[in-house]
């Protein structure tokens, strides 16, 4: 069942306590319900289409022990979102996820005056007894991506659309270009924050603003395809998927893509649920656990470049290779990092700073 | 800056402000005629999710163009019927109009989000690519028809008896109507007219822009187009500048950025805000020039009451 957010405000009250009256009743035996809030919609082809895959996945693999999910599309990060998580619980649904970081506050809230429903928000990192915080290692699958770029970009130049200089992405930048430039040491990236997840016009004029001034691989963090249809017109080295596979948009353009995967963390949360096994925790799984995955590599990539890429991929699933082990070095070009030395998750969940190579924006 | 680049963002610049252009010049009609329509941008994500499905099923990107612009008439009839007919509240129907066509595209656009089109290739094709040619005669029909409704509406509302006619309902509703004119059909066809501009500013989006349908694409530009009108005074000459002046401001951050330099310092934020910072200061000049009066349509938003 798809519903959205303004169905359910206007469905109201009234027919958010019919199915409360249901789940008391016959709670032994009623399969258990599972809610997902959105920020936008399932057809963005990235992010949110990322969380209602993992969705369906869990249905499929739990069958009769799960209900047909609940998924509350284009939820605002304000008032909004403390409204629908409230609905969600009152109408019978024991495990909420809440997939946008700045749900955050909100669902601590919610999570005190429903002490028997488990919350887990993505991207987040406040917890209690009942409200988990999870999240995707995606720099790992940028490592990648920059090892590609690294070996097949003429100019040496790339170019990063972003949404907001958050650590999230700031993370991502630094990643692809440690990775870029352990093949080309002069490689460079330039990010240009956009100030908005999803405005596929601007993404195209950036992308076509960097092909203009000479960068010729072109990576994002944002959600649509459009700046690699530019590079597929213009015929530049390539792009990047990011969020699913977009090669149906860029044939050519698209080189590899990073993909969420989130089915197996849902199967295992609401399994947990249901066994009355769950417990609060902070997961951040990446690369090894199979929660981020690469696209297929395009045909065009020469061999040795699929087995560098492969290579990296590989370390970092099984431990060998960690993109942030030093020496690192700031944009400025002081040592941030020393030889040997891996930067912990809580530095990288709170990176604000760029490594060599970046052109830092203002 | 090399003449390459020079043109390279001149071709950018026309692209991004073309669908401001066209949806403001279709609004600029509908307030001279006295009806504010805030639905622009619902208006254009309709003709924008039309224009993307005609395309993917039949690959003509004029009939895409020809029934934007229709799917527009139709949403902007509703708004026609509640504001003309039922005298309801222009504001909040227009309102509620965007409401509407925001929701209206994204229910339509359901299973079109994860499909590739190709662009409106330009109409005079040439080899010569990076030239005064390119620059010229390098884009495609949609820039030329939103140029050409400049010259037209402007020669329509100055020249035509009809523009006169339109005008006088906009300036006094009464008037026209007591020496015979039917205000609520003049109003209803600049409605419509500015309906079928919408739909095609919509249509740019995967026509010219970026060839794919995503929820909510126009991603504000509807609204950019509605202020357009009042930066321009309701003049078509200036509404032209003006556009390819936001037109500019978009892209030039995006150049800036990419490119480095001194301009890059500027925060995306404030580059964000600029064009709505620059329609505040026009605002500002034009009312501490109290002399010279706003030119606003003296019964824009007011409802046709001719029984009072």
């Amino acid at each position: 069942m798809t519903l959205s957010r303004r169905t359910m405000l206007k469905a109201g009250a009234a027919a958010a306590a019919l199915p409360l009256l249901g789940t008391k009743a016959f709670a032994q035996t009623e399969p258990l319900k599972v809610g997902f809030m959105l920020i936008g919609t399932p057809n963005d082809n990235g992010w949110n289409f990322g969380h209602a895959t993992g969705a369906k996945f869990m249905k499929d693999t739990l069958g009769d022990l799960v209900a047909e999910p609940t998924i509350v599309e284009n939820v605002p990060e304000g008032p909004d979102c403390e409204r629908v998580l409230r609905e969600l619980a009152q109408s019978g649904h024991k495990l909420i996820f809440a997939t946008s970081f700045g749900y955050g506050d909100y669902v601590i809230k919610v999570a005190q005056q429903f002490p028997d429903v488990k919350f887990e928000h993505a991207t987040g990192y406040q917890r209690s007894d009942n409200v988990a915080t999870y999240n995707a290692r995606f720099h790992e699958g940028r490592a990648v991506c920059g090892t590609i770029a690294g070996h097949l970009s003429k100019t040496g130049k790339a170019g990063y659309i972003g949404s907001f200089p958050i650590p999230e992405v700031v993370m991502g930048i630094n990643s692809f270009v440690l990775a870029a430039r352990k093949v080309n040491p002069e490689f460079t990236i330039t990010p240009v924050y956009i100030s908005t997840w999803n405005d596929p016009a601007k993404e195209a004029d950036a992308a076509r603003a960097m092909i203009d001034q000479g960068i010729d691989v072109i990576a994002q963090h944002t959600d649509g395809p459009a700046a690699l249809q530019v590079a597929e017109e213009r015929g530049i080295v390539g792009g990047f998927g990011q969020g699913a596979d977009m090669s149906a948009f860029a044939p050519k353009a698209q080189l590899t893509s990073i993909i969420d995967w989130w089915g197996p963390t849902y199967v295992g949360s609401a399994q947990a649920v249901i066994d009355g096994t769950w417990a609060s925790a902070d997961r951040w799984p990446g690369l090894k656990e199979g929660e981020v995955k690469m696209g297929p590599y395009n045909e065009s990539i020469p061999a040795d470049v699929v087995a560098a890429a492969e290579a990296v991929k590989n370390g970092q699933i099984d431990g060998t290779f960690n993109i942030f082990t030093g020496p690192i070095n700031d944009h400025t070009g002081a040592e941030r990092v020393a030889a040997g030395v891996t930067m912990t998750d809580g530095e990288l969940l709170s990176m604000d700073w760029y490594v060599e190579g970046v052109n830092p924006p203002a | 800056m090399t003449p390459e680049l020079i043109i390279a963002i001149i071709v950018t610049v026309v692209g991004a402000s073309t669908p401001i252009l066209i949806a403001a010049l279709g609004e600029l009609v509908v307030e001279k005629a006295g009806v504010l329509n805030l639905g622009v941008e619902g208006m254009m994500l309709v003709g924008a999710i039309t224009a993307f499905v005609i395309v993917f099923v039949t690959g003509n990107h004029y009939l895409a163009i020809l029934l934007a612009a229709a799917a527009g008439v139709a949403t902007s009839l509703i708004f026609g019927f509640l504001t003309l007919s039922l005298s309801a509240n222009q504001t909040a129907t227009g309102l509620a109009l965007t409401i509407f066509g925001t929701g209206f595209s994204a229910l339509a656009g359901q299973g079109y989000s994860a499909k590739p089109v190709t662009l409106l290739g330009p109409l005079f094709p040439s080899g010569a690519a990076d030239s005064v040619w390119r620059v010229l005669f390098g884009y495609s029909a949609l820039v030329y028809f939103a140029l050409i409704m400049v010259v037209a509406i402007w020669w329509f509302l100055k020249k035509t008896r009809a523009g006169l006619i339109l005008r006088a309902v906009g300036e006094n509703d009464l008037s026209a109507h007591s020496i015979g004119y039917s205000v609520v059909g003049v109003r209803y066809l600049a409605v419509m007219f500015g309906g079928a501009m919408a739909g095609i500013a919509g249509a740019c989006f995967p026509l010219l822009l970026t060839p794919q349908w995503a929820e909510r694409m126009t991603a504000g530009r509807g609204w950019i187009a509605v202020a357009l009108v009042v930066f321009a005074s309701w003049k078509p000459f200036r509404l032209l500048a003006g556009a390819y002046l936001f037109g500019l401001v978009m892209t030039m951050e995006l150049y800036a950025k990419a490119g480095g330099g001194p301009l890059s310092a500027i925060p995306s934020e404030l580059w964000a805000a600029l064009p709505y910072l620059g329609t505040i200061v026009v605002l500002v000049l034009i009312s501490i020039r109290r002399d010279a009066s706003t030119n606003a349509p003296a019964c824009l938003g007011k409802p046709f009451l001719p029984s009072n």
